[in-house]
């Protein structure tokens, strides 16, 4: 009789495991067969002329998603590491109630923005970058908004890599005399870095692929920005707007097709990444 | 009669208002062996990281009495210039993730040591005082993680000879390690107390009988505080102590 149950059990979750696999295989896989095959040398090199027949390629959306995510991560990075840095090495050493209100305030805050849908940012970031700092529909703009997405991510990713450094190594550094900080930057900090990358690349990954919040925030200009000040469109958008805005759905699709490559491109990458770092330390 | 290295009068500590250790007074000669023992929970731990204040590092520690370095309040100094002079070498063996070199001079680089024959010689000195260059000096650049848990551990005790402390605080430096690392460990101590003064905490008495020249004994009262029962020559100490609770954990009958 048990055995029956455990077998049965194994069954649904072994079915349930296989669906979602396949779920995920067809629509990558369909996105990826359907936009190769609209795929030509010319597509990378050549940008989107406009118009209603979506003619061109999407050499200017590359460029654009390229300046996106490294404006974003200039801003978000250093932000994001250093508050994760602050709530896990320093918060429980302040005395004062209203900074540990303060921090409790921050923490509650990073687990509910990071659960927020992306648009909700985005209207944010029209509200105040594009129109009351008057920055418009910008690279400006679209990298702000961007960085209130993905700081949340980053200061979690970072709080977790280092609540995954043992006490012992800070106990080591700090017992040798080292201060907190010397501890944190030539112990905790190497020792969390692959973690801290990973939350890096994830989010940048998240700035590839998101489109509502850059809809409201980068407008959808097809030109190579020549600013921060540019309008522009990164390949997530121009997915959007081929689709929605012209006949050209094949090239939409193709699109995509570059775009699923290159998430999956990143995602494989962090494991790369934390494997080599890994292997430099241990 | 012996120089005193450490001093702590009526020293007490809570965790809040729970009081850890108990008016603990007692002195420690320099350039010898102490070990403090008693069974778990008496506070011989808190007590020997009150000498390097690890123990701040703990919300809602504080502490009542006095705590002396070579006569001088340990708690007006600053406190990573304490550390400096007082070392430590922990249960577990812990290495930073860095080479066997790095670990080394990692406390003298703090210290502002930049010059790099000058580092390597501090590196050399540390590892033959703790008995570990024979076994690393070939491969100083491979990671610490590689030697085994004697090694790291000889390891840290390089390292926290490479700040050139007064005294060594020691957590139960052996309980990780097995029969050979533990007596390598000891015979290791015994050649420090030329230079250093060494205070040792540990859970095994035949230990502390083999190594330390003096010990003091430590066990909670009715309200769970630390208390220093005695304190003594170890020879005296472990043949004829002069409290019953005292004689009655070295044979054994309880702890």
């Amino acid at each position: 009789m048990r055995k029956t149950v455990q077998t049965a059990a194994f069954s649904v979750f072994w079915l349930a495991g296989i669906t979602a696999v396949l779920i995920m295989l067809s629509v990558v896989g369909y996105v990826v067969v359907k936009g190769f095959a609209h795929i030509t040398p010319d597509f990378f090199t050549t940008s989107p002329r406009g118009g209603l027949s979506g003619e061109g390629g999407i050499q200017s959306t590359v460029v654009t998603t390229v300046y996106l995510v490294v404006m974003t991560l200039l801003v978000a990075t250093p932000l994001g590491v250093g508050a994760g840095v602050y709530l896990v090495e320093y918060a429980d050493q302040a005395k004062s109630g209203f900074v540990k209100k303060l921090t409790a305030a921050a923490r509650f805050g990073v687990e509910t923005l990071a659960g927020v849908p992306s648009i909700i940012f985005g209207l944010f970031g029209y509200a105040l970058f594009v129109t009351t700092l008057n920055l418009g529909f910008s690279l400006a703009s679209a990298a702000l908004a961007g960085s209130c997405l993905i700081i949340p991510v980053i200061i979690r990713t970072t709080e977790e890599a280092l609540k995954a450094v043992p006490d012992s190594y800070r106990e080591g550094s700090l017992a040798l005399g080292a201060s907190r900080w010397e501890t944190v930057w030539k112990v905790v900090l190497p020792s969390a870095i692959s973690g801290i990358t990973t939350g890096i690349v994830l989010s940048a990954g998240r700035i590839v692929s998101e489109t509502a919040i850059f809809f409201v925030t980068l407008g959808g200009s097809y030109r190579t920005p020549t600013s921060l000040l540019s309008s522009g469109r990164s390949m997530a958008l121009h997915v959007y707007y081929l689709a929605m805005e012209t006949r050209a759905f094949d090239k939409s699709m193709a699109t995509a097709a570059v775009l699923v490559v290159l998430v999956i491109v990143m995602n494989l990458s962090i494991n790369m990444i934390s494997r080599r770092v890994t292997r430099g330390t241990r | 009669m012996e120089q005193i290295r450490l001093e702590t009068s009526e020293y007490s500590l809570f965790y809040r208002d729970f009081r850890a250790l108990n008016r603990i007074n007692l002195e420690i000669p320099a350039n010898r062996i102490t070990a403090f023992i008693g069974p778990s929970g008496c506070g011989k731990s808190t007590l020997l990281r009150s000498f390097n204040r690890m123990n701040e590092l703990i919300p809602g520690v504080r502490t009542e009495g006095s705590v002396l370095l070579d006569g001088s309040d340990i708690f007006r100094e600053d406190v990573v210039h304490l550390r400096k002079k007082v070392g430590m070498v922990f249960q577990r063996p812990n290495p930073f993730p860095k080479s066997i070199y790095d670990n080394v001079t990692y406390g003298p680089r703090i210290h502002g040591v930049r010059n790099r024959s000058q580092l390597a010689q501090i590196a050399e000195q540390s590892l033959v005082r703790a008995a570990l260059w024979d076994e690393v000096k070939d491969g100083l650049n491979k990671p610490a993680m590689s030697l085994s848990g004697g090694q790291q551990q000889r390891l840290c005790i390089a390292r926290a000879i490479a700040v050139e402390p007064e005294v060594i605080l020691m957590d139960e430096p052996a309980s990780a390690l097995d029969p050979v690392a533990t007596i390598k460990i000891e015979e290791l101590m015994n050649t420090l107390k030329e230079s250093y003064t060494i205070v040792i905490v540990t859970h095994n008495m035949q230990q502390a009988a083999r190594v330390s020249d003096f010990t003091a004994f430590l066990l909670t009262d009715e309200q769970r505080a630390g208390n220093m029962v005695e304190f003594g020559t170890t020879s005296r100490i472990f043949t004829s102590p002069t409290d019953r609770r005292t004689e009655d954990y070295i044979t054994g009958r309880f702890g």
